[in-house]
């Protein structure tokens, strides 16, 4: 794995994205730095139109930056073509979505695997029953996303992202669709999977209870972070988010 | 990665085998093609060779070496001492004598009208069926026995079986003597060929094939087999030492090859006429596939970003969408071909219906068949979903969490409209090089023809998005105006996507621009037909054969002549002949009564040169004297295909309508017709009456040719409308076979409308939530697809007319007229409206039956 050492996993400088031209251009960010840290879970916080969202698609290469760099494990992936990109996503990268995003026709077990699947790897037995009984799936490897509950299928996604190692996983509002009870059970498997497997997570969401189970939780409002709490609980961030509204 | 797309596959059935429908019926035509035509021309050939299974040479008269239209002139008789000198030949082991007229002996039905042949041969034979001599016989008998006696008949077990016929009832047969009763001895087959098609054969003694075909003391053929250890090759020259100059010998082989091949050019005629409609069914499966590939493509666009974020790369998306319209290429091509087999059938039931039956044999499939229809299959699947799959592979990553993401537009958008531009024009080079320049082949010129035509389709079709709009502006105004909100809302669906609206509109308008096409160039063909018949005829009866094409017996008209029904009676001879080296046609003409019947539009000369035509002189049309360099005065050797040689000098020059010259381009007076002919067919017989021709005329001159049921009488109208119907007949015909597109771009509209029902299932829902009705989202689904289906009318009916304007000046030189049949379009264009509403049938249903709860809750 590259970027070994305890140094950032994820490293963005002077990250600025302008969407449009002219008049109506709208800047989402405007210049931001930030390190993510390894075996960390860091969190993104903002009101809506902050920018959090915009900031991780830039960070996991999903977008491009206007100006400014990033560094995943050590590689610069801004001036990245698509292949490297498609390299550094098999070996570096993770996602975990909002909606999911499970393919239909493969049971829980053929998505898990998938992954290893595209890049041609052979799965490793252990570390896949692992990962599929920690996340408490192991009765349902042969069910179609159709055939589970919503907080279920998160789990599957969510083993889909652990099952390479990636450096890095990012989660895009990961309990945005789920009720709450069911909210926090995810969101109490990617803590464990932070603590357990020592696995680099950044998560974006504006749920308070989401962003109070992680390491480090960061403040954004119009293109730029404002604030950053370390651990802490659901009402110091609630009172932050308040702060930054007024 | 692969097992990805075969499980995505799996998910979509119905889509994936809507789509392969596309495929299946094309290569279904191309397969049952050539399974058709492989076994006609192995039913041919198992013809040959039973005919030349025992024999080794042949002997007949020398013949003319003319050939008119692919077909061959028979070659003349030789005198029955020949028989005698063959065998004297010491190398020749047996040989014997026959008789074989091709289209002489008419098999009357029960009825008493002759058994229609659609054209193809009525043999008439005499054969030696003494038992010593079998091994020369190439029939085989199924019931009963050779005949004996002069009233005895073998005919042939097809016609036995179809007319009822049992051995030992009596059967009419009408040859160039007047119908005489046979009694039927026994049933033959030709070989082991189980049907000749259409054609039927009699047989008789040969003194009785002698006197009805006119051959008295003659035989057409002499066989010889050779004795052991004497090779074809030393039997030929040994017999051709002692024959007289008038006959000839040829080996068995060389015969048998000979008559292959005529017939080979012919059935290869069938197969790429036949070959042009799988290929346009093709090509309409290609759009519909292209369709259906680039719609489902959309809508996954985000399954495709989801592969991406987790590790999938551009080529392994392609691969999968590449793979998948591998796959169904493939399906559809096997179940195509499997399919093609029952095709044939149907071809051949269709020809059936059109009294155009070709010998049957057991079915060969060959290896040729499927290669070709899985390659032509698979490729044009690949071809036709590539570009859906590169724009698949355009769907960025980040389209994995966009909601409603869409596909990005293609690179090549902007060009889209030049890239069409560019196309149409290089279309209209090519049409305007395949109808405009002279000197090229005729492969040449229908390839040019075809690549014209299907680049300018695709120019068109890309360039339809455009159009879309306003298109549908125009015919959605009755929807919009009638249709209440579902008529407004369709109008609106039909133009959300133009593009999508395009690509479905434009496989129908494939079909129905073919389709207009044909029904102008026929019309024009029907209105030139009547001018020219009523510019040239003046006579109030003809008398055809009862096809009304093929020649007869000019005992006919002397029958009519004979008798006192008609005021004034003419024959038109007419015979292939050798003219100044080329091979041509010749009539003969009465020139004392001609003018009664005929007019002549003179160029050179006039009426009085008629009287000058005697022995010695001929009429040329203009066309053939400027083609042939011939002028008044002109000197013009003919020699006829009973090899009998006149020397005559050009009297006159006429210009027929060029689209149908009723006489030959070289015409000669009856007398002299008759001295080069040995058996002098007429083409025409024209009669008047006294006073206005009458149902009790006709009636008359019936009567007076009721000896002869393979000809017919009719008035001018008459024959006018029969030849209409003869037009009507081959359209019929062509529809038939276009239909098969039709079809495919009805399964395309199907496929389009269950697709995107699918795609609006929140917005369908949505609606029934607020209020709509079950019946107005019928409705709604419904007119949109009329609305396309209008669309497809709209491009199609003029782009069809273009392209018969322009296949109408390319043949100038027949002087065809240009009628646009617009009560056909009118009906066309019902039709279209039939189309779109059957296509929405399934689509609308599952639209109505949407749940809105579930709808709305559908992600």
């Amino acid at each position: 794995m590259n970027g070994n050492g305890d140094g950032p996993v994820v490293i963005a400088s002077e990250v600025a994205r302008r969407y449009g031209q002219g008049e109506t251009a709208v800047d989402a960010l405007r210049g931001v730095s930030v390190d993510i840290g390894r075996a960390r879970l860091t969190a993104v916080m903002g009101p809506s139109g902050s920018g959090k969202s915009t900031l991780m698609h830039i960070l996991a290469g999903l977008d491009k930056p206007t100006s400014g760099t990033v560094e995943v494990a050590g590689t610069e992936i801004t001036t990245l073509g698509d292949n490297d990109l498609t390299k550094l996503r098999r070996q570096h990268i993770g996602f975990v979505f909002q909606f999911f995003n499970l393919l239909p026709m493969l049971n829980a077990r053929e998505n898990i695997t998938l992954p290893l699947t595209i890049s041609g790897e052979k799965p490793e037995e252990g570390w896949v029953d692992k990962v599929v009984s920690d996340v408490g799936l192991t009765d349902r490897l042969s069910h179609r996303p159709s055939e589970l509950s919503g907080g279920q299928q998160q789990r599957v996604a969510i083993a889909r992202a652990l099952i390479s190692k990636p450096t890095v996983l990012f989660a895009d509002e990961p309990t945005g669709n789920l009720d709450s009870s069911t909210g926090n059970e995810i969101l109490e498997l990617l803590r464990r999977s932070v603590d357990d497997y020592g696995q680099t997570m950044v998560m974006v969401t504006h749920d308070a209870r989401a962003a109070a189970m992680a390491h480090r939780v960061l403040f954004l409002a119009d293109g730029q972070i404002v604030r950053e709490l370390g651990e802490c609980n659901a009402h110091q961030i609630l009172q932050v988010l308040e702060e930054i509204a007024a | 990665m692969l097992s990805v797309s075969l499980r995505g596959l799996l998910g979509r059935k119905l889509r994936a085998a809507l789509t392969g429908i596309a495929i299946v019926l094309g290569v279904a035509m191309i397969s049952g093609t050539f399974v058709l035509t492989d076994t006609i021309d192995r039913a041919f050939s198992q013809i040959f060779t039973e005919s030349y299974a025992g024999t080794d040479a042949v002997v007949t008269g020398k013949g003319v070496d003319i050939s008119i239209d692919g077909e061959s002139v028979a070659a003349p008789p030789v005198d029955e001492s020949i028989l005698e000198t063959v065998r004297s030949v010491p190398e020749v082991a047996l040989a014997t004598g026959s008789i074989l007229d091709d289209y002489g002996a008419k098999i009357l039905t029960p009825e008493g009208g002759a058994v229609a042949t659609g054209g193809a041969p009525s043999f008439g034979f005499g054969i030696d069926t003494d038992p010593a001599l079998s091994r020369f016989n190439p029939l085989n008998l199924v019931e009963g026995r050779w005949p004996a006696a002069s009233n005895e008949v073998v005919i042939d077990a097809g016609t036995a079986d179809e007319q009822d016929y049992m051995v030992g009832e009596q059967v009419k047969i009408s040859t160039l003597e007047p119908t005489r009763s046979f009694e039927l001895v026994g049933v033959a087959q030709y070989g082991n060929v189980d049907s000749l098609g259409t054609a039927t054969f009699a047989v008789f003694t040969i003194p009785v094939a002698q006197e009805l075909f006119d051959r008295e003391g003659q035989f057409d053929a002499v066989s010889a087999a050779a004795k052991d250890g004497v090779s074809e090759d030393d039997l030929v020259p040994a017999i051709a030492l002692v024959l007289p100059p008038d006959a000839q010998a040829v080996s068995a082989t060389q015969e048998a090859a000979d008559q292959s091949d005529e017939i080979g050019q012919f059935t290869s005629i069938i197969r790429y006429f036949l070959l042009a409609f799988a290929g346009i069914a093709l090509f309409v499966g290609a759009f519909v596939i292209f369709n259906t590939f680039s719609i489902t493509v959309a809508q996954r666009t985000r399954e495709f970003a989801t592969l991406r974020t987790i590790g999938a790369s551009r080529r392994q998306i392609l691969g999968s969408v590449v793979l998948e319209s591998l796959v169904i290429g493939l399906a559809a091509s096997l179940i195509g071909l499997l399919l093609g087999l029952l095709l044939a059938e149907g071809i051949q039931a269709l020809f059936r219906l059109f009294d155009f039956e070709l010998p049957s044999t057991e079915r060969v499939f060959a290896l040729r068949t499927i290669v070709v229809a899985l390659v032509v299959g698979v490729g044009i699947t690949l071809a036709a979903g590539l570009f859906p799959a590169i724009r698949a592979t355009r769907v960025p990553p980040i389209a994995a969490v966009r909601e409603g993401a869409e596909l990005p537009k293609s690179r090549l958008a902007p060009f889209v409209p030049w890239i069409a531009g560019f196309m149409a024009v290089v279309a209209l080079a090519m049409l305007g090089r395949a109808m405009f320049v002279d000197d090229l082949g005729t492969a040449d010129r229908l390839l040019s023809i075809a690549a014209g035509v299907l680049l300018l389709f695709v120019g068109v079709a890309m360039l339809s998005s455009r159009l879309v709009r306003p298109i549908a502006a125009l015919v959605g105004l009755p929807a919009r105006r009638a249709g209440g909100a579902a008529g407004r809302l369709a109008s609106g669906n039909a133009v959300r996507n133009p593009g999508r609206t395009a690509a479905t509109a434009a496989a129908l308008m494939i079909g129905i621009a073919l389709v207009t096409f044909v029904a102008t160039l026929t019309n024009g063909m029907k209105a030139s037909n009547r001018e020219a018949i009523e510019e040239q005829v003046v006579a109030d009866y003809v008398v055809t054969a009862s096809d009304g094409y093929t020649s007869f017996p000019a005992t006919v008209g002397v029958a009519l002549s004979e008798s006192s029904a008609a005021e004034l009676v003419t024959h038109v001879r007419s015979g292939v002949a050798e003219v100044n080296g080329d091979d041509s046609q010749v009539s003969g003409i009465e020139p004392d009564k001609i003018l009664e019947a005929y007019v002549f539009d003179w160029t050179e000369g006039g009426d009085e040169v008629l009287d000058d035509l005697g022995a010695t002189g001929a009429l040329v049309t203009s066309n053939y004297a400027e083609d042939h360099d011939l002028a008044f005065g002109g000197t013009v050797n003919i020699r006829s295909a009973s090899n009998r040689t006149a020397e005559v000098e050009v009297v006159g020059v006429y210009k027929p309508p060029p689209f149908y010259p009723l006489l030959e381009s070289v015409t000669v007076s009856q007398g002299l017709f008759d001295r080069l002919y040995d058996r002098p067919l007429n083409r025409w017989t024209w009669a008047n009456v006294a006073g206005e021709p009458s149902a009790e005329s006709t009636a008359q001159l019936e009567k007076t040719i009721a000896g002869f049921p393979d000809s017919q009488v009719e008035t001018r109208e008459e024959w006018i409308e029969r030849e209409d119907q003869d037009f009507n007949e081959g359209l019929t015909l062509l529809y038939a076979l276009l239909t098969f597109s039709v079809f495919i771009s009805i399964f395309g509209m199907i496929n389009t409308l269950v697709l995107s029902v699918y795609e609006r299932t929140r917005e369908i829902g949505m609606l029934r939530a607020i209020g709509m009705t079950r019946r107005q989202t019928r409705r709604m689904i419904r007119q949109e697809s009329i609305i396309t289906a209008l669309i497809g009318a709209v491009l199609g009916l003029p782009l069809g007319i273009f392209l018969a304007a322009l296949v109408n000046r390319a043949l100038d030189e027949y002087d065809l007229r240009f009628s646009i049949p617009w009560w056909q379009l009118l009906i066309l264009t019902g039709v279209a409206i039939v189309i779109g509403i059957l296509a929405a049938i399934t689509p609308a249903r599952r639209a109505a039956k949407l749940d809105p709860l579930r709808a709305i809750a559908y992600e």
